[in-house]
């Protein structure tokens, strides 16, 4: 049987860095693998020991349990424990995860930002500089968020068959419903040339 | 600061253009000189990743704020690391020489 998929993380604040190395006279006799430090353990170790926050807390900023955020954390923690001890690198990579940034809407002139600089809040509507800016929730609007159109047309190479182009799925990944080849989107320069041929 | 508009054409009077990786033109405008650069995107026709390729040209260009209709799924993430504020305004009638005004504010 497969395990059960995890749910995917959130991280607000991607690393700055990629990693840590160790320095000292011993390096260079020993060359053990670097420790693979996951973005969510990067993650769960800033909201805790960083921002001080409980583990209550920092499960629903990452969008997960307690128990699991629990987990990660501990995990996080061995993993550089081990690292410490052991001398070896730290890479900061991998993980199941998706970064974000907290959305706003300004009711004046209808627009929607993210305010990349966490640091800072926000008071002013980036555009019109009103001060009647909101917090948006993108659950909400979820149906809203993916039911997007964009006018484009996927075509298919092999027969011409046209379809209208769906935001979020990449024309290269779509299957024509008549020959089964790979679609692509209409108006690039490849599907021109097909067209002359 | 800078700010990236997508545009439909190279005047004032063109309107926002509501794609981010596939719009005919970026308006670069520069808030403290109100000096307007008009880049042609050279990204508009590409098969596949042009998005990621616009986000690259407006990395390469120092700019803060980009003002779009939409960015795609690939895009938000790039953005977010590379720290460069999304603005989404969904007015396809919008003209290019409103936002300016706009952003005059």
């Amino acid at each position: 049987m497969s395990p059960r998929i995890k749910i995917i993380r959130k991280v607000s604040n991607p690393p700055v860095i990629k990693g840590f190395n160790p320095y000292g006279p011993e390096l260079g006799k020993q060359k053990l693998e670097p420790i693979n430090l996951l973005y969510e353990e990067y993650e769960a170790i800033r909201l805790s020991d960083y921002e001080m926050l409980n583990h209550y807390q920092a499960s629903v900023m990452m969008g997960v349990s307690r128990p699991t955020f629990t987990r990660i954390y501990a995990s996080a923690l061995q993993k550089i424990a081990k690292a410490f001890v052991e001398g070896r690198q730290i890479s900061i990579k991998g993980g199941k995860v998706y970064f974000d940034s907290d959305w706003y809407h300004c009711k004046r002139c209808s627009c929607y930002f993210n305010n990349p600089k966490k640091e800072k809040p926000v008071n002013n509507c980036p555009l019109c500089g009103s001060q009647q800016v909101y917090r948006f929730d993108f659950k909400n609007t979820y149906e809203d968020v993916t039911d997007k159109t964009c006018y484009d047309m996927c075509v298919c190479p092999n027969c011409g068959f046209e379809q209208e182009h769906q935001y979020g799925y990449p024309c290269s990944k779509q299957i024509c419903p008549h020959c089964k080849s790979f679609m692509k989107r209409k108006g690039s320069p490849n599907c021109r040339n097909f067209k002359n041929q | 600061m800078k700010v990236a508009i997508t545009s439909t054409g190279n005047t004032l009077e063109s309107t926002i253009d509501q794609r981010f990786g596939r719009c005919s033109y970026f308006v670069v405008y520069d808030t403290e000189s109100k000096a307007i650069e008009f880049i042609p995107n050279p990204n508009k026709d590409s098969e596949e990743g042009a998005g990621p390729a616009s986000v690259q040209l407006i990395a390469s260009r120092n700019i803060n704020k980009i003002i779009s209709g939409e960015f795609g799924i690939k895009i938000k993430s790039l953005l977010d690391s590379l720290k460069i504020q999304m603005i989404v305004l969904k007015e396809p009638e919008k003209k290019i020489k409103d936002i300016i005004e706009m952003l005059n504010h």
